[in-house]
């Protein structure tokens, strides 16, 4: 039997009823590149975070170079040789490089700063990185602070790498920059994991490919004998029927015209790229894509509280048939101009309620400056949590609890219940169904068709394609920032949406080999 | 089967796990036995120190904060500047913003009053001089807020060492008036100001002089809860406070209503100023304000910045002192006895926050313990 | 005259510093201790606890010996400062109760812990002596040390000082280089800027915010000590530190985190702080807007390091704020 590099067998872990990873077995040998491929809450991220000793498995074995090892911390991970870099980057801003490798290490050995930067030189140059030994990490761009990252773990002798979504954060060139590192570590007979979205990527880097689907191993193939198509597949899986009822939209028109938005974050990196798209009243406009490719700042670029460089985003007021631009306008701005806007956004109990507060007290975040008077009525609001506690049948004791104290779905309910009561003409929700149960999320899914019934646009951003498919009228799809196609959602299938949303813009397309 | 023994390897003994809530009667129940607890310890304390028997103690505890009518007077005074000043930290803290100021915004304020009264005191009519004293106190106190404030908006300056500093500056520009009004000259303070006119002072309600500030700060109490809980600009510092994200969301303008409640914050403060200062005292020092200014932020604190709870909370404090403080007369001990017992208690109560927002949950038995 | 003035100024600075190094070392782990004040406190009566009653068992006729007159008082007045960083430690690490309200509480209670003890320790003890004068105790604090007899500007500066006016300065200069140089000052520094970062590197945070504190806090109870035993020579009085404690505070912004840059700071401190005495034809009252600037440098540098966002010159970035680790 072949030794691998690191081999797991039958590896379980849940988090209360969730079960993250379901039985996984998985193997990497040396000097290759598996790559894992997976949607969103797949449980790639869990089954890497137990192998860097961040998790503790329930169940299961992990074996390195065939001796089975018990990995409870990070220390342990590092002494079977084993780094992590992850997605959020674990580095002190204020020091330097070599402070920041340095950190943590207790190698018995001196103290010595020059020593550690003249190593630190040797491996740069050995893999060909490009590192200034000297610059504090709060100089750096996010891909320098990603080769600190890389460049530590290789510091602590580490023989296996694994990187989470390394390459979500940086551009076409500097994505091409760390693959061919990757490749000379590969050659010095590292082993490598990465996780990833993007197919080409996978194709481009990796020897084989694992495809994990709902916590669970789906299947490891070569690289060499996959194609987009097949790990497309393997990665949504079969069509799952949900049977979410879906009328056909009436009476549409087109109610948001968004134009051309770009924005950048501050480090430069573009999040929207040139996305324009209409949303019609009377449908549901659903938007898939890998989480971060832009959702998020799509709709608080709509909603007033994201800046755009360019651009316009048009509402057309059902009642007076105007058109505004909402771009750059406060959301107070967005209300007074006329617009009904409502957005449930992703993080619910950080952004669309406030978890301290209770329930009437969160019906009125977005109502209680109505009046002239300096006092706030609780009486309307009391009666709307009322109104939506028995309408939405929300388990709480009372009006008076605070939202903290809810579950999921409850907390949903009354965010969801909040925005749509306020009669909006264009309702937009994030990931309104994530972590909910079958039913609260069969709710929601009714709440928003009769949005969509009595005439007002839905947004929708998901992330489970079955639920897209089944929910929406027309789908749009983004990847990197940039639209990669708009379908319609009764002829489409989710390995069309998988495609789209893998696909790179056609000029990056230089990443592959 | 190894793995199940890994597991519980892993597993440390005891892990803290936040809480999700804690009915309000629980929490207070935890609260006022870390009192009982704190008590305990301290007659311990002083028993070891005046090998009395801890009835004793207790009972002269109690005859010194309220044995005498005159007493009660002065410990009701004594918790109504407290309250005053509590209540004036208050909408900052619940803003997240750590105003650690007071003491020089209640100086300034009380200075901005004595001013009035030395100043312009003979130049004016009584209601006049009133409205002047009030509107400078005011004013004085919001300005020193302010500053922090706008350098926190501006600039995201730190505020709690900001405020800090500004106590220093407060209460060396008192010295500096001191010297300029000193009565009389070379005393190194100021006097009873217009002993004899009594020009500017409030006036005694049914003979009581203490009667007014009182009132002014039991109204102000219940203002202060109303403004906090039942307006719109209240419900915009709780929101603020709880999540700067969720503000934006709906619109909030955060900085704003940061500066917007610190000159309410100084503007109180102002007012407790001028109570010490009109009401009183009589009179401006450096201890006018007699770290009362940091004593409130533990009122506030404890209270969970509810005004109501606060007139209870002050009461604590201010019994303890005063008790503890006869406690050192009596038995002959230094009056700093009472901070130490103060200390004590405050210790306790900070402690048992934990056991109110946290868990612990020991391996195996999974048992959970407040 | 200049001599007499600088001599005086870090006469005058000497516990500022002790007291800024102290919570130097405390912030970097994160922990704002707004409790120095009354720990200087602490520091300051805890040696005249222990030297009052060294010299109670001596008696008057006796000599006291050298060793153990400077030993005695150094490890109560350490003992009795640590105490006190371990209690912030208890509430605010293990505890995790807010920093700024236990900081206070705990300078209410040094405060009062120390003038208690300075108003009541000789009738506790059952002494004859009304009031603690610790004169003989405070020779061996104060005497400077017997280099040169001579007595010149150069001396006046730098050598008519007792002994812990130097131990001030290289507590200082040994922080600075156990920040810059050394594994754990590193460490340290890592747990103050970003203790999740720190723990995920396997320190272990909580440790070295417990040690820094109470370390930190005995440093800055010598600075208490200093006052009683060199600077009043051994006569304490009640509320005679007076705001010093919360001067150290400002010397530590002053300073920006600079156990090095404290040193000079705190010799500037001490030289405004008695300026006003040392510009003829000053008014009494004008003298105190003088006192006012070393807060008013504060409240400028303050501002300053703030505006200019500069990174070095920041509070550490996770100070005032409780660590937790986030089990999911």
């Amino acid at each position: 039997m072949e030794t691998f590099a690191i081999e797991l067998k039958g590896v379980t872990k849940t988090f209360g009823s969730l079960v993250a990873n379901n039985n996984v077995d998985l193997s990497v040998k040396k000097g290759e590149i598996l790559a894992i491929l997976g949607e969103n809450g797949s449980g790639k991220t869990t089954l890497m975070n137990m192998i860097s000793g961040i998790y503790y498995p329930d169940e299961g074995h992990i074996f390195i170079n065939g001796e089975e090892v018990v990995i409870r911390t990070p220390k342990d991970a590092f002494s079977h040789g084993i780094g992590m870099i992850h997605q959020h980057f674990k580095l002190v801003d204020v020091f330097n490089t070599v402070e920041n490798i340095v950190l943590g290490l207790n190698s018995g050995k001196k103290y010595d700063l020059s020593e550690a930067k003249k190593n630190i030189v040797d491996i740069s140059e050995k893999y060909g990185f490009v590192i200034d030994p000297d610059k504090k990490i709060y100089e750096m761009s996010v891909s320098e602070k990603q080769t600190v990252e890389i460049v530590k773990v290789l510091y602590r002798g580490a023989d296996i790498l694994i990187l989470d979504e390394p390459t979500a954060v940086l551009t076409p060139q500097e994505t091409e920059k760390l693959f061919a590192v990757l490749r000379r570590m590969r050659e010095d007979g590292k082993s490598i994991i990465i996780i990833t979205h993007k197919m080409h990527e996978v194709l481009s880097i990796s020897d084989r490919v694992a495809v994990l689907r709902k916590g669970e191993h789906i299947a490891t193939v070569e690289t060499a004998e996959a194609s987009e198509a097949s790990l497309t597949e393997l990665m949504v899986g079969k069509k799952v029927k949900l049977n979410i009822e879906r009328t056909e939209p009436l009476n549409t028109c087109v109610r948001l015209s968004v134009e051309n938005i770009s924005c950048k974050n501050r480090e430069g990196i573009t999040l929207l790229d040139d996305v324009s798209f209409n949303v019609m009243a009377g449908e549901i406009f659903g938007i898939a894509g890998i989480s971060g490719s832009g959702q998020r700042e799509l709709l608080e670029a709509i909603a007033g509280l994201q800046h755009i460089e360019n651009g316009s985003i048009n509402y057309l007021n059902p009642k007076t048939g105007e058109t505004s631009d909402l771009r750059d306008h406060t959301p107070i701005e967005i209300r007074e101009m006329g617009v009904r806007l409502s957005f449930v956004p992703e993080d619910r109990l950080g952004m669309g309620l406030v978890g301290n507060m209770s329930i009437t007290d969160n019906m009125m975040l977005r109502s209680y400056r109505r009046g002239k008077s300096a006092f706030i009525d609780r009486k309307k609001p009391h009666d709307l949590a009322d109104k939506i506690i028995s309408e939405l049948e929300v388990a709480t004791p009372d009006a008076e609890t605070p939202v903290r104290r809810l579950s999921g779905g409850n907390v949903q309910k009354v965010l969801v219940g909040r925005e749509i009561s306020s009669s909006p003409a264009l309702l937009m929700a994030a990931y309104p169904v994530r972590g909910l149960d079958i039913n609260s999320s069969y709710m929601i899914y009714n709440l928003l068709n009769k949005q969509k019934e009595n005439g007002v646009a839905v947004i929708f951003v998901g992330e489970d394609l079955d639920v897209l498919v089944e929910l929406c009228d027309r789908i749009m799809v983004i990847s990197s920032g940039h639209v990669s196609g708009i379908v319609d959602a009764r002829s489409t299938n989710k390995e069309e949406l998988g495609l789209l949303m893998t696909k790179a813009k056609e000029q990056e397309g230089s990443v592959n080999e | 089967m190894n793995n199940a023994k890994n597991e519980k390897m892993h597993e440390p003994f005891v892990r803290m796990v936040k809480r999700d809530g804690m009915s309000r009667k629980k929490a207070w129940l935890i609260r006022g036995l870390s009192i009982v607890f704190a008590l305990l310890f301290c007659s311990v304390v002083t028993i070891l120190l005046t090998g009395q028997n801890p009835i004793k103690i207790y009972s002269t505890m109690i005859s010194g904060a309220i044995g005498t009518p005159r007493r009660v007077w002065l410990l009701l005074q004594t918790i109504a500047m407290l309250l005053c000043i509590s209540l004036a930290v208050t909408p900052a803290f619940k803003m997240r913003f750590w105003n650690i100021g007071a003491e020089g915004q209640v100086l300034i304020g009380g200075l901005a009053t004595a001013a009035c009264m030395i100043l312009i005191g003979d130049k004016v009519p009584a209601p006049l001089l009133y409205l002047f004293m009030f509107l400078a106190a005011i004013a004085a106190g919001a300005l020193w807020a302010l500053i922090p404030a706008l350098c926190k908006a501006k600039w995201g300056t730190n505020e709690t060492l900001f405020t800090l500093m500004m106590n220093y500056v407060a209460m060396q520009l008192i010295r500096f008036f001191i010297v300029k009004w000193e009565v009389p000259k070379g005393s190194g303070t100021i006097g009873i100001i217009n002993q004899d006119s009594q020009t500017g002072w409030f006036p005694a309600i049914g003979g009581n002089l203490y009667l007014l500030n009182i009132i002014i700060v039991f109204l102000l109490c219940i203002i202060m809860y109303v403004y906090l809980t039942y307006s719109k600009q209240g419900y915009e510092i709780s929101v603020v406070g709880e999540s700067e994200n969720t503000a934006r969301y709906v619109g909030i303008n955060v900085k704003k209503v940061i500066i917007r409640t610190m000159i309410l914050s100084g503007a109180v403060c102002g007012i407790a100023g001028l109570l010490l200062v009109g009401g009183t005292n009589h009179t401006i020092a450096t201890t006018t304000a007699d770290g009362r200014g940091f004593t409130a932020i533990m009122v506030s604190w404890l209270a969970k910045f509810n005004p109501i709870v606060m007139i209870f909370t002050s009461f604590l404090l201010v019994f303890l002192e005063r008790g503890s403080g006869e406690i050192a007369t009596v038995f002959r001990l230094n009056q700093a006895f009472a901070d130490i017992i103060s200390g004590i208690i405050l210790f306790f109560i900070i402690g048992s926050e934990f056991f109110i927002n946290y868990k612990l949950i020991f391996r195996h038995s999974h048992k959970e313990v407040k | 005259m200049l001599a007499t003035f600088i001599q005086r100024a870090v006469i005058q600075g000497i516990p500022l510093l002790f007291g800024s190094t102290g919570e130097i070392i405390t912030e970097k782990s994160g922990n704002l201790n707004l409790g120095i004040p009354g720990i200087m406190y602490v520091g300051g009566i805890s040696g005249v606890i222990g030297s009052f009653l060294y010299e109670q068992h001596m008696g008057i006729g006796t000599p006291l010996n050298p060793f153990l007159a400077i030993a005695i008082p150094m490890i109560c007045s350490l003992v009795g400062s640590a105490l006190m960083g371990l209690i912030y430690c208890f509430l605010t690490v293990t505890l995790r109760a807010n920093q700024n309200v236990t900081g206070l509480a705990l300078t209410t209670f040094g405060v009062g812990f120390g003038n208690f003890f300075g108003g009541s320790l000789a009738k506790l003890a059952n002494s004859e002596t009304a009031s603690i004068a610790l004169v003989r105790t405070s020779k061996f604090f104060s005497s400077p040390i017997p280099i040169t007899k001579e007595v010149s500007w150069f001396t006046r500066i730098f050598l008519s000082y007792g002994f812990l006016a130097y131990l001030a300065v290289i507590i200082a200069i040994l922080t600075a280089v156990f920040f810059k140089r050394t594994r754990a000052g590193l460490y340290l520094r890592a747990v103050g800027e970003n203790p999740a970062t720190a723990d995920a590197a396997g320190i272990n945070v909580n440790a070295y915010k417990y040690v820094a504190t109470c370390v930190g806090s005995a440093v800055a109870g010598l600075g208490g000590l200093y006052y009683v035993m060199d600077y009043i020579s051994g006569v304490w009085s009640n509320d005679g530190f007076g705001d010093r404690g919360w001067l150290a505070i400002a010397l530590v912004i002053f300073a920006v985190w600079k156990p090095d840059l404290s040193i000079l700071g705190s010799i500037l401190f001490g030289g405004l702080y008695i300026l006003y005495l040392n510009i003829p034809g000053l008014s009494r009252s004008s003298q105190e807007l003088f006192k006012m600037l070393p807060y008013l440098v504060t409240i400028l540098v303050l501002i300053i390091t703030s505006a200019r966002k500069k990174r070095e010159s920041q509070p550490p970035a996770s100070l005032g704020l409780s660590y937790f680790r986030e089990e999911r």
